[in-house]
Parts: C-alpha cells; structure tokens; sequence
C-alpha cells in the first residue's frame, strides 16, 4: 500500500491566535502517532495547550522545533501515513487553516521551513538593526528586542517595525493581535537564552547593580494588554455593599463535614455567591453585556468568569450556563477549574465566553478592592474577606459576620441605580441563604 | 489617445517640432534619403527638403561639430549619431565645446543643440553597435542629457530637447523603438527635463532606472506582486543630467529598500551618482544596503548569443534581484 505523507498543521487554536510557540515536542521522528494523540505542547497568548495529531502514522519530520513561533496554517511535522487511511486523516486538517491569506499548505516542506526560522532569535541578522530600523524604533518608542524579524537572516526590516508600529496605535500593543503583523515577542517565551536574558546576565554581571530584570512571560504579557485595554477603554465606577452572612456562615459550618464527605471536596462560600450573582443576573441581565459602540450585546448565556490566583499571575477560567447549575454543582466546577489553573491544565475552551467575572478577593485577606474589569465583559464582583463586626440591627448591637461585596462597572453600558439594584439583589440572595437551603 | 511605437514618437516630435519651428533642422548618415537605418527619421526630407534632413559623411566629429556651429548662430539642429557607439569622436565636440559654450562666452552664446544616439543592446548587434555611453558624458556640468523609457517620454522630452536653450544628448534605445508601444497624445505637450516619474507604485522596495531595463522591472514585479505579494515602487529617472535628485529621495524613502538598474556597466555608472545622492541624503532611512544590477565591467556586449544574453538585463535577472532585496 502506497505510503502518504501528511502535514501537521498549526492550527487556530483561537479566534484571535494567528501563532503559537512550540513549548516542546512529545514526539519524536520514529515514533508512532495515534490520531488525536498529543504530540507537542503549545504556548500561546491565552492558554498552553498540546496538540493533538490530526494523523496516524509514523512522525517522519519535526519542522518546528521547541521554542519557535509558527504561523496558524503552517506545517510543523510530516506524519506518513499508510495511502488508504490519508484522506480521512487529512481531513481534519481542512478546517485548522481557516487562513485565506496564508500561503497554500501544500508547498514544499523546505520553503515553508525557512520563513519559519527567521523568528529564531538567534538568528544571524536578528540584532543587526539597519539605520532606518533603528530610527523608526527610537521615534517611536518601540523596543526592537520585542519584534520578530521577518527580513532574511531573521533580521527586523523597516516594514516590522511599521507594523509593530501600527499594531501598537490600535490599541494592540506589541502583541500577536494583528494578523498582518508577526510581531510576537520572541522575548515573552519563558525558556531558554533569550535576547532579554542577556540582558539580564549582564545586569548581574556589573558588579553593585541595584537592579535587575525579570522577563515578562506571554501570561504576563496577556494580563498586561487586557488590563491596559480594560482601563484605556472603559470608563470604570465603583460601587460596595456590606452583606451579612451570619446565616449562609452557620449553614455552611453545619454541612460543610457532610459535604466533604459526601462529594470529596470542600464547601467553601464561592458557589453560595455564584449562585447569588446569578440569581441577580437574571433579574438584571444588561450586568451581563458588551460594550459594542452603536448598540449594547446582551448575552443570553451567563458564563461566569472566575479570578483565580496563581503565584505570578491570575487567569479568569469560565464556568459555562452557572444558571443552571446547583451550589454543589457550582462548588464542583469552581474546585475543577481551581484545580486546572494550579496545575497548568486549563484549556481555550477553559477560557474562553465569559460574560461576567467574580474575584474572591477576601482569600488574600482584602476587605475592600477596586477590580478592573475584565474587558469586554461589562461588569466585575469582588467577594471580599468575611469579618465579624459589631452591627446596629433595629437599636441593638450584634457581633455579626460581615463581607463587603464591590462592583467595577462600565458607565457606558451601567449606571448607578441599575447597579445598586444588582448588587442589593445580590445582597438580598446572600443573606436569604439560611438552614432551608438547598445544595443540590 | 493613439497607442504608437517609441520610435514613431520620435519621428513625430522632430516632425512637429520642424513644423512648428523653422530654425529646427535634422543631420546624419543616412539620415536623408533613406530616412535613418532604423527609419526614425523617414519622410523628414520629403516634407522639410534636404536642406533640413541633411545627409552627412560618415564623420560624427563632423556632424556634432557642424550641428554645435549651427546651433551658436542661432538654428536648432537635431544631430543623429547613428549608433551611440559611434558618437566617441564627436565627445571633443560635445564635451569641450557644446557643453561649454555659455560658461565661457559669460553667457553671450548659446547651444541649443540636440544630440539622439540609440543606446543599448538586445539586436544581436555585438561590440560596436550595442554601447551604452551615458557614463562617458555623465558628470560633464553643461551637458543635459535624457533617456526616455516609454513613447510618451520620447516625444515629449525631445520636444522639451528641441525647445532646450542649451545642448542636450538624448539617448534612445533602439531596443525599444519596436518593443515598447504606449499612449502618446497626437497634440503638443512636452515632458519637462530633469523630472523623473514614478511608473509604479509600491511599499516593499523601490526600483529606479532608467531606459529599457525599466520594462524588466515593471514585469518582474507584476510577477513579484502575483506571487510573492511583494510591492516594488518602480522610478524612471527620464533625465540622467540634471539628476531628481528629490525625485529619488522620495523614491528610496518609500521603501528603504533601493535598487538600481542600468544596462550601462556597474563601475562610474548612473547608478554609482544615484547611490552615492541617497547615501548623502538617507542613512536614516534605508533599511539594506543600496544595491545595483547592472551590465558586467566588460569591454562590450559579446557577438554570441549566449554570451548577448549573459550579458543584458533580463526580467529574470530583475525578479531575483528585486525578491532578494524585498527578503532582506
């Protein structure tokens, strides 16, 4: 039977991905590859992810190696496959090259592999800047270490610096945004010799520096263009409730053994607020909307985004339909995705259709924060720490325990009156939780 | 608007301008009666007589020597080197004198003579009847001296030539009389010298030339633009002498990515003086070095095919010059 060799294409791992970096390959030429079996791991902007073979057969040829960033549509490894099963298994690679301006997949392995390698950062001509280069960057503050070179040699010619350039005027910064514009930073990867860790070996070199540089990660960049973006493009209000939570306080000390032992995980206060905020989302759907500059999207689906914490970053994984989900459902999906960001483990879909976002801010100890929403989500809720305070209830004092609950919003879309409604509605639900509640 | 030949635009200027104007008057070999050997000047003499398509021995000192005289005193000849080739024995009387006569009478002459020479290969026409010399009259202050690449710009820059009050070389090239046919307006108008044009627009690297390689160039990047999405800026000089100089820095500007082409060789070329103009004027802008293609620093064009074709520019040699300068 005639052998076929099938390309692996990068696919479009998200609508706005048009790359991704090869963080390593599981796989090596020899080996044996199932369909769908992993055979590298992608860093992206968003999210890392492996890739699953879109062939069976015999890995003939890696294309890409670890570290370098590929084009969405460009072949990354030849797989042969025996002749009768390629069509169907090349069939699943129609839909991953969505790209109608990319160059036809079908050309030779080698021409597509040298393109390729000029995002290579140690290329030859990777840090020759010409005059024009080194103007262009200095007039317009562009930082060439953050540049893919798409000139030969992998050198940075005068048209990436453009487009960086106009990138950056859209509001895209220096990111992989702009389809026209290969200007990933080759810097953001967090792996080996970098351009910026040469610079930072040189900074700890000179003896008495009193600094030093940390490289920024593609996660860290992310966070620092949607935060950039949320604050540049909406105007931001804040607003706060005090909650009492002494009832939902003695419900939970009450089931919160039973609980553990009944579905294995902890029962904290997290699906109690979920299950309220939707419960207000419901009554006042526009706190679940876009911005959309003629008109106002309102979503249907509440998918609720969920802060979550890592030691040097903070992801925003999506608990998708939270309306129809019970508190224990809840408490499962918030412990799953807690659970993935710890581990590294979340996927797109993980991330991807949130519509409006909770931050349990109280677990660091906050009692009062003012969160930046996250873009283009319309609104964001902070659960911040439950205190037990002395609280005048009708002429009398009570030792209660007590959260404050603080909501950014988008004045464009949501005023006062709306919001306060919202968020009393919330209010209302949290402390109506009490010994009838049901978890399931 | 007619579309005609390169060298019936010539034909026609000269017509038009000796209607026009009395004072002009043709001189050659072979220029009369048979009307030039690639027939630019056919039917001159039987409409203008032999006392203004004057048939010439074969003397080209001679020819720009009596066509310099004519001119002090006051005429407007069209001198006719029959091949560019041909011209070296009358430079004594181009550069020495022509080119001088208003500088060293402080202004009391003048010359207003025009002197056509085809120029280039491409006819199976070997060492003498292939030359470009533009780098032999290049750089001689006095002198003007243009190189049309399309028949609108040869009838209009002979024109411009003819109206010129100080002598001008016009080189043609007899590649293109036949080869290259364009739009030409059947009524007066003339194209100024010392303006270049730009024949394409572009934003990946910019081609500036002038003459028949600028043909190649229009081809290659049609090819470049179909396949490898890469957009030349092409720029015809048109006047070698005064150069565009603004022209061609706004041009390299474009793109910061500059290529010359000319079929005259490498060494002391054209391109040499453009080169150096962006190298003075746009360090901070040039993204590569400024590149040229150009004819090899041989002696002539070869009598052998093979050899004909190693020697001259192609659209071939064009594309990879200029995907190679895009890739940059």
């Amino acid at each position: 039977m005639p052998k076929q060799i099938v390309e692996i294409i990068m696919p479009q791992l998200a609508e706005s991905l048009v790359n991704a970096t090869i963080d390593r390959w599981l796989k090596q030429p020899g080996d044996m590859v199932d369909m769908y079996e992993p055979i590298c791991e992608l860093i992206t902007d968003k999210v890392n992810a492996e890739l699953p073979s879109t062939a069976r057969g015999k890995l003939v040829k890696i294309l890409a190696g670890a570290g370098e960033l590929v084009d969405v549509g460009t072949p990354i490894a030849l797989v042969e496959t025996e002749g009768a099963a390629s069509p169907a298994a090349e069939m699943p690679t129609a839909p991953a090259e969505p790209m109608p301006a990319s160059e036809p997949v079908n050309r030779p392995a080698a021409v597509q592999a040298s393109p390729a390698a000029a995002f290579d950062p140690d290329a030859p001509m990777r840090a020759r800047y010409s005059p024009a280069v080194q103007k262009l960057a200095a007039d317009n503050g562009v930082d060439l270490s953050r540049i893919a070179g798409s000139g030969m040699g992998g050198r940075i010619t005068r048209k990436d610096v453009l487009d960086a350039v106009t990138a950056g005027n859209r509001g895209n910064a220096f990111s992989a945004a702009a389809p026209a514009a290969p200007v990933e930073a080759m810097a953001r990867m967090p792996e080996p010799p970098r351009i910026p860790i040469v610079e930072v070996d040189e900074g700890q070199a000179a003896p008495g520096s009193r600094e030093y540089a940390i490289d920024v990660t593609p996660i860290r960049n992310t966070i620092a263009k949607n935060m950039r973006q949320s604050v540049n493009e909406i105007p931001h209000a804040w607003t706060m409730v005090e909650v009492d939570l002494t009832n939902l306080v003695e419900l939970r000390n009450r089931l919160k053994d039973g609980f553990k032992k009944q579905e294995g995980i902890n029962l904290t206060f997290m699906p109690f607020l979920l299950k309220a905020v939707v419960g207000a989302i419901k009554e006042y759907p526009l706190m679940n909307s876009v911005w959309a500059v003629d008109k106002i999207i309102v979503k249907r689906d509440i998918n609720l985004s969920l802060a979550v914490g890592t030691e040097d970053s903070v992801l925003t994984p999506v608990i998708r339909n939270a309306d129809q989900k019970t508190i224990t459902g809840l408490a499962h999906e918030i412990h799953e995705l807690a659970r993935k960001t710890r581990e590294g483990k979340l996927k797109l879909s993980d991330m991807q259709g949130g519509t409006f976002t909770v931050n349990n801010t109280g677990t660091f100890g906050s009692v009062l924060s003012y969160p930046i929403i996250n873009y283009p989500q319309a609104a964001i809720l902070t659960f911040e720490a439950i205190v037990k305070r002395p609280v005048v209830i009708g002429d009398m004092l009570g030792i209660r325990s007590m959260v404050n609950l603080c909501l950014s919003f988008d004045h464009r879309i949501l005023d006062g009156i709306i919001c306060g409604r919202f968020h009393q509605k919330v209010k209302e639900i949290l402390e109506g939780f009490g010994p009838d509640t049901k978890l399931y | 608007m007619p579309v005609i030949e390169y060298i019936e635009a010539i034909r026609t200027a000269m017509k038009e301008e000796m209607e026009r104007d009395p004072s002009v008057f043709v001189l050659g070999e072979d220029i009369g009666l048979k009307g030039g050997v690639f027939g630019t000047t056919k039917g001159l003499q039987q409409q203008f007589g032999e006392d203004r398509a004057l048939d010439t021995p074969l003397a080209e000192s001679a020819i720009a020597g009596v066509a310099i005289g004519a001119a002090m005193a006051g005429m407007k000849p069209i001198a006719e080197m029959q091949y560019s080739d041909f011209m070296f024995p009358a430079t004594n009387q181009i550069i020495s004198e022509a080119a001088k006569i208003r500088y060293r009478s402080n202004n009391d002459w003048d010359c207003p003579v025009v002197i056509r020479a085809p120029i280039g290969g491409g006819i199976f026409g070997g060492l003498y009847h292939s030359q470009c010399p533009e780098s032999v009259f290049f750089g001689t202050p006095g002198l003007k001296i243009v190189a049309p690449s399309t028949a609108y710009d040869a009838k209009g820059l002979l024109k411009a030539a003819i109206r010129d009050p100080d002598p001008v070389i016009f080189f043609e090239n007899k590649k293109c009389y036949r080869l290259i046919t364009d739009e030409v307006p059947e009524d007066d108008y003339v194209v100024p010298i010392g303006k270049s044009k730009v024949m394409r627009e572009g934003s990946d690297i910019t081609v500036i030339g002038y003459s028949m390689p600028l043909h190649f160039a229009m081809q290659a990047a049609e090819e470049l633009s179909r396949e490898e999405g890469v957009e030349a800026h092409i720029l015809d000089l048109r006047t070698l002498q005064p150069l565009d100089r603004e022209g061609i820095l706004e041009a390299a500007a474009k793109t910061g990515k500059v290529l010359i082409v000319h079929e005259d060789n490498k060494t002391g070329g054209v391109g040499a003086e453009v080169s150096a103009i962006i190298a003075e004027e746009l360090l901070y802008d040039l993204d590569a070095p400024i590149r040229r293609l150009c004819a090899p620093d041989v002696p002539a064009m070869p009598i052998n095919p093979p050899g004909e074709k190693h020697f001259l520019l192609n659209k071939d040699k064009l594309k990879a010059a200029m995907l190679e300068l895009a890739r940059y």
